[in-house]
């Protein structure tokens, strides 16, 4: 009875967050428009296919980032968590194919562990989340850096390459179908059920709206805030594995990604400090800052202006749902 | 439930907690410690201090600025950008020439006003949250540095490399310059309208508006004097380094750094509550870390992971008291 009371009043928020949702697609579909236009092999479903699965690391780091948004809450590990996830694998996996498997688990514990101690410096310790989290960023860059000796280099063995690389071809109406892109449709329904089909869910959004008021109704507010902080690094090793594939190791494959997967969540209509949001404006939001990257690329701008754009894009994102909320009272 | 309960907890324990001189006996503690330990004597003669006072001065004057916004409740991520583009625009500008000195300090000053100008008014009059809005004129000014500079560009005079080289006695005018600013801070926090309004503003927004303070022009200001922090920095490293380069700011991480050490120095994230001296001695933490891995030889990555947990837990260290929620 708690969480459904806890629950109701963001149905009624349920229809300006359609309205906001809409506004990231359209701005997603202008901009795909004009690349099209400068490309119009983006058009031919090859094209597509290949766009979503370049932007698919990002749609899943928002996927999990998210969550812990909608809680009240940051994660800035998630882009140092990638690069950890691609290193580790490249130090785990030492060039055999036959190590992949376990290496894909133990990156995944890796990940659970990073949530867990998330989550239990935000609970236990109280530390506000962006500082937390901080920490855990610095922390693991260095952990990144001592594990791979300072240069790593080289490329990921195939089988593990297999999910952010491989492409299924002649597959009947689209031609050709990437992995990556199966990978995405899967998080985010996965998400998608989690965060807005489930009790955990309205369970996230309630800790988010109102931490004392979740509480007081029976929420287990600190259970529900580890968690979305494990699910958002478990998203992050996911990211890590996909973008392995596409390129070699690196140590910054991962810098500046935890940004970018708020900003996509910022963009969708996600409410910073919690209690708002939709997968579905997350996974919109990181396919239009996805767009954004590509049609800056196609227009030969000097590759630092990406920046430029992202961050005017993120203000007026925000600017805008602020001034329609005002104007909605 | 009692009035007492619907406060922030914080604001009772806190109270009790003298941390700008617990972090400060901390930092000697260690620092004396480590010099022992590693034998390394001279480290507490007065060079090795002043090498101590000097490694506060970038990072403690733009988290003195850091200090103002986290205190009106918003905060700055745009600092380390801001302080590559002053960097860069003051050598840029001066070309080694001295005759330039004063114009390069003028614009750097004015531009780095502005900034902060853009940023309050992105928060207060937009309603943008503060850690998109100054991440995002961060991002501009970091695409716009990076997509005009890819490397050093020009070079500061002799004379002006004084500000980070020169001396009074053994003392360096970078360090007198710090504690100078710090106590006008202090001043401006503790003796001014300003000062009072801004924790009010900080400490409950709508409650300081309602009593008929322009909350707006105070968050607007507070991003001023915080950007102008920056810009200081800016011109401390392009004195320091003889040369500005795009990634000097970022490089030293001096936008989280400046937020951690604000935290660790007593002041409450959400605002109304902390002072100068508390980040001050936060820094002085900071810089007394690095001293100490330094004397103990710790490689570069170990120290960065031990950097990361000991944020952590020096914030840690208080916030466990606290009773309110925490997101």
């Amino acid at each position: 009875m708690s969480v459904a009371a806890a629950g109701e009043p963001k149905w009624n928020g349920g229809m300006s967050l359609f309205r906001k949702i809409n506004i990231a697609v359209i701005v997603f579909v202008i901009l795909y428009a004009g690349i099209a236009i400068l490309q119009p092999n983006y058009l031919e479903p090859a094209g597509i296919t290949n766009f979503l699965r370049r932007a698919t690391p990002l749609a899943v780091l928002a996927c999990g980032q998210i969550f812990v948004l909608v809680a009240g809450g940051f994660d800035l590990s998630m882009g140092a968590l990638v690069t950890l996830t691609v290193i580790g694998g490249s130090m785990l996996t030492d060039n055999d194919p036959g190590n992949t498997a376990w290496a894909i688990l133990v990156l995944y514990a890796i990940g659970l562990g990073v949530g867990l101690v998330n989550g239990l410096v935000v609970t236990v310790l109280r530390v506000p989340s962006i500082i937390a989290t901080l920490g855990m960023l610095l922390s693991l860059n260095g952990v990144a850096m001592m594990w791979s000796g300072g240069s790593p280099r080289g490329y990921l063995p195939d089988n593990f390459r297999f999910f952010g690389r491989f492409t299924f071809r002649d597959v009947p109406l689209v031609g050709s179908f990437p992995v990556a892109v199966v990978v995405l449709v899967v998080v985010a329904l996965a998400a998608w059920w989690g965060l807005q089909k489930t009790v955990f869910g309205k369970r996230v959004f309630a800790i988010g709206d109102n931490p004392r008021a979740a509480a007081l109704s029976g929420v287990r507010v600190e259970a529900t805030r580890i968690a979305a902080f494990v699910i958002s690094a478990l998203a992050a090793v996911t990211g890590g594995i996909l973008l392995g594939g596409f390129g070699g190791v690196s140590v910054d494959v991962g810098s500046g990604l935890e940004l970018q997967a708020i900003a996509a969540c910022v963009i969708g209509g996600v409410q910073l400090m919690g209690g708002r949001g939709s997968v579905i404006g997350a996974v919109a939001g990181a396919l239009t800052l996805f767009a954004l990257f590509t049609l800056l690329n196609l227009l030969g701008l000097p590759q630092p202006l990406k920046d430029t754009a992202q961050g005017v894009i993120l203000i007026s994102a925000v600017a805008s749902g602020a001034w329609r909320r005002r104007r909605a009272g | 439930m009692t009035l007492a309960d619907t406060l922030p907890a914080s604001r009772r324990t806190r109270r009790s907690l003298p941390v700008p001189l617990l972090l400060f006996l901390a930092s000697a503690v260690l620092y004396v410690g480590a010099a022992l330990y590693t034998g390394q004597l001279n480290q507490l003669g007065a060079s090795g201090l002043v090498g101590l006072a000097q490694r506060m001065v970038g990072l403690g004057i733009v988290a003195l600025g850091q200090t103002f916004v986290i205190l009106a409740g918003s905060i700055d991520l745009s600092v380390a950008n801001l302080i590559s583009v002053s960097a860069v625009l003051a050598s840029f500008v001066m070309q080694g020439d001295p005759a330039m000195i004063a114009p390069a300090v003028l614009l750097v000053l004015v531009v780095s006003a502005a900034v902060g100008f853009v940023n309050g008014g992105v928060v207060a009059k937009l309603g943008v949250n503060p850690l998109i809005a100054t991440l995002g004129v961060g991002l501009i000014l970091q695409g716009l540095l990076s997509a005009s500079f890819n490397n050093f560009a020009g070079s500061v005079p002799e004379a002006f490399q004084g500000l980070a080289y020169g001396t009074i006695g053994i003392i360096p005018w970078s360090v007198l310059a710090l504690l100078a600013l710090a106590i006008i801070g202090a001043l401006l926090l503790r003796s001014t309208r300003f000062g009072a309004h801004l924790y009010a503003t900080g400490g409950n927004m709508d409650g300081a508006r309602l009593a008929g303070i322009r909350t707006d022009r105070i968050t607007i200001l507070a991003h001023v004097i915080c950007s102008l922090m920056a810009g200081l920095t800016g011109l401390y490293l392009a004195s320091r380094l003889r040369s500005g380069a795009p990634w000097v700011g970022r490089d030293g991480v001096y936008d989280l750094e400046s937020i951690a050490v604000v935290v660790i120095g007593g002041t409450l994230l959400s605002g109304g509550r902390g002072g100068v001296w508390g980040t001050l001695a936060g820094v002085l933490l900071f810089a007394t870390l690095d001293a100490v891995f330094n004397m103990l030889g710790v490689p570069a990555f170990p120290k960065q992971v031990m950097r990361g947990a000991i944020v952590i837990l020096a914030v840690a260290a208080y916030a466990i008291r606290n009773k309110g929620p925490v997101a």
